[in-house]
């Protein structure tokens, strides 16, 4: 049985799926940045194989960015988290609602 | 055919990996399960012939990030339990589903018009590291030095962050005194 590109791309999209209910559903923002973190690697995923099936590196050098970016938003965001922690004691989302009007 | 186990094996790992962890109550179990299930999609990117991709997958992703993640833990409390929203779940599960086929149908939607050419087709006889090489330091040399300007800004930003105070030690304080601390802060935040 040959793997298409048809397969990688629901495997990325389930897993992209996947990483959206650990957004919608976590409520420490620990491990929100972790569901986040899914989704940027399903995308990965889909971009490698439609490199590979197409014959064009474009592809994989978009999927270096994105780790890239991936790599510098843990850094700021769990510097961001740790102030927060430092502050009020907890890093629940609920109780971040200061600006609420 | 092997190519086909593989793929089917670690899809199945990935997803399970991946499945643990949105779901599980212990934060430690959420951070080992992504770090399993990052070095299994390094697998696909072997399969698919980025070697560069998959090395650096399992470098920064299993390495670095989850690293900083096992750092950031030791700062919050994680032995509790983790505590969920209950919305409606039939909600989320749909809203899931119809953004993932919306993705699909992004990512087909040109594959279907069918005019696509390789831009940067990939060379004959050199290996992928070398083709990677090629291509980054001649196309996307700027978006890449970019990028290097990125990971500089980040890097600054989490020292300025997470710096602050680190002389002071959290575990060695008593209770009083991390209140009073806190207090203390609070007044100037206020003020």
């Amino acid at each position: 049985m040959e793997i298409g590109l048809n397969h990688y791309l629901a495997l990325s999209a389930i897993l992209f799926s996947i990483g959206l209910v650990g957004v919608m559903r976590r409520k420490n923002l620990l491990l929100l940045f972790l569901a986040t973190e899914i989704l940027l690697n399903s995308v990965n995923i889909a971009f490698a194989a439609i490199s590979h099936y197409y014959g064009d590196l474009t592809g994989q050098m978009f999927a270096f960015f994105v780790i890239a970016i991936a790599a510098s938003e843990v850094a700021v965001g769990l510097g961001l988290l740790i102030v927060w922690h430092k502050r009020h004691g907890n890093i629940d989302l609920d109780t971040m609602s200061t600006m609420r009007g | 055919m092997f190519e086909a186990i593989a793929f089917y094996l670690f899809a199945f790992l990935t997803i399970s990996m991946f499945y643990i962890a949105v779901t599980t109550q212990q934060a430690l179990y959420a951070l080992s399960a992504i770090a399993a299930g990052m070095l299994f999609i390094s697998a696909f990117f072997f399969i698919l012939g980025a070697d560069f991709l998959g090395a650096v997958q399992i470098i920064v992703y299993s390495g670095a990030v989850m690293a900083l993640y096992a750092f950031g833990m030791m700062f919050f409390d994680t032995t509790r339990e983790v505590k969920e929203k209950h919305g409606n779940s039939m909600i989320v599960l749909g809203l899931s589903v119809l953004v993932a086929f919306l993705v699909v149908v992004i990512f087909a939607v040109p594959l279907v018009s069918g005019n696509i050419t390789a831009l940067y087709p990939i060379v004959e006889g050199a290996g992928n590291t070398q083709e990677v090489g090629m291509v980054l330091f001649t196309k996307y040399l700027v978006p890449f030095e970019v990028a290097a300007i990125m990971l500089l800004v980040a890097m600054v930003a989490g020292i300025v962050l997470a710096g602050k105070k680190m002389d002071l030690s959290l575990t060695l304080m008593n209770e009083a005194q991390i209140r009073d601390m806190r207090d203390e802060e609070n007044k100037k935040v206020l003020s």
